[in-house]
């Protein structure tokens, strides 16, 4: 049955698709969890309603309230929606100078924007994001590096669906950013399945991202808990874009770059299974399709120039 | 063949400014013991008084985080690729972050 009441109801249950073309053997193949099928193109569809529901329930919004997120990204938009539907209004806080497009689609959806000064990056934001809030006690902040209904979204939902799908699973292979969806699909896979395999990739960024005054100003996810992953793998952007350029080429999917990065690890542990004579049954997670990250120029031209049109961004 | 180390740009300061540098060692403890013999004060930024990876500190063997794979008493061998870097925040918000870095 593929008939819903409404958008919020089309949350989650997306395909899994083979990779026939890019899976080294018959019996080691990939398989792609396709969450570009959410109502607004995101895995954060699913957090983004999580997170509402639960402060719903829990009696921190109520009708008419007003949600504030620091964020320009797939959550916001995910919230957006969301709140739009559900009756909030949504204050996004977001460093000054992010794209043209971001601002747009959060406008379109019904979002109120504050720029945070740029200088300041995703820190400023969110101290900005802190401070308003605080100055609105009614306001209500879901902050989802530190919302346990986001890891709990794909607890229950991303991972049952996933291990309905593919009894078979051996490896879950995701992206690390907010850590809630290795966190939640992880724990569950770990309760249900024998020996598992949960592995982080991670995007490594150009220089410029990294560049901290000192370690102290690092920053770990509230969410995160290590001993939930297996592995844990840093992908560059050339490799990336690669991965995110074959896919592509050879299986006919268009995603993102978090997901060129996705299936690089994907593809490493697949390619050590046949070598280890082993089954493997590996999912990996595309978080979005390619739309959004277009006009970045990197789904075009040498690899070395898509390289250097990414360097300095946090493309995934 | 030795082993090649890439520094983040917030600790060259140890490293008279270089990119990468080379190292020796079995472990990754006897290899930051060996870059600190000539980059000396490197070692304790990596590693706190309690003998643990710094917490915003993450280092990977060709690309895989040293975490688990034994951490400090992590394999390594000549050839080996070690970089070194800070945890940063990643996720949907990170776009807006770059941006400004950018900007």
């Amino acid at each position: 049955m593929a008939r819903y009441e409404s958008l919020l109801d089309a949350c989650g249950n997306t395909p899994l698709i083979g990779l026939p073309r890019l899976s080294p053997s018959a019996d080691v193949r990939l398989w792609a969890k396709l969450e570009d099928r959410n109502p607004t193109g995101s895995v954060k569809d699913r957090v983004a309603l999580w997170m509402v529901k639960a402060a719903e329930e829990s009696g921190r919004l109520r009708p008419g309230d007003t949600i504030i997120e620091p964020t320009s990204g797939n959550t916001g938009i995910a919230l957006a929606m969301v709140a739009k539907l559900r009756g909030y209004r949504l204050v996004c806080v977001m460093p000054e100078n992010v794209s043209s497009e971001r601002t747009a689609i959060l406008r379109m959806y019904g979002a109120e924007i504050i720029f945070s000064p740029a200088a300041g990056g995703s820190n400023r934001a969110v101290a900005v994001a802190k401070e308003i809030a605080a100055d609105h006690p009614d306001w209500v902040m879901l902050y989802q590096y530190g919302n346990e209904a986001n890891a709990r979204a794909h607890y229950e939902s991303t991972g049952p669906e996933i291990l309905r799908d593919l009894p078979g699973i051996t490896h879950f292979v995701a992206g690390l950013g907010t850590t809630g969806t290795l966190m939640g699909v992880g724990r569950y896979l770990r309760e249900k399945v024998e020996d598992i395999e949960v592995i982080a990739a991670e995007p490594r960024y150009g220089e410029l991202v990294y560049g901290l005054r000192n370690l102290d100003e690092g920053y770990v996810p509230e969410l995160y808990d290590a001993t939930v992953l297996t592995r844990r793998f840093s992908v560059g952007t050339r490799d990336s874009v690669l991965r995110t350029r074959q896919l592509v080429e050879v299986e006919g999917m268009f995603v993102g770059f978090s997901t060129g990065a996705v299936l690089h690890a994907a593809l490493s542990v697949a390619h050590q299974a046949l070598k280890a004579g082993k089954r493997a049954d590996v999912v990996f997670l595309v978080a979005d399709g390619g739309w959004k990250y277009l006009s970045t120029g990197a789904y075009g031209g040498t690899l070395a120039e898509a390289e250097s049109a990414l360097e300095g961004q946090l493309w995934a | 063949m030795a082993i090649e180390v890439r520094i983040p740009t917030i600790l060259r300061s140890y490293t008279g400014g270089a990119k990468t540098v080379e190292g020796s060692g079995d472990t990754i403890a006897d290899l930051l013991t060996d870059l600190d013999s000539r980059h000396a004060g490197l070692k304790d930024r990596l590693i706190t008084g309690e003998g643990g990876l710094h917490r915003f500190v993450n280092v990977y063997i060709n690309d895989e985080d040293v975490r688990f794979l034994g951490a400090l008493d992590a394999k390594v061998n000549d050839g080996d690729s070690v970089t070194i870097l800070p945890a940063v925040a990643g996720g949907a918000f990170a776009f807006a972050a770059a941006q400004a870095l950018r900007g």
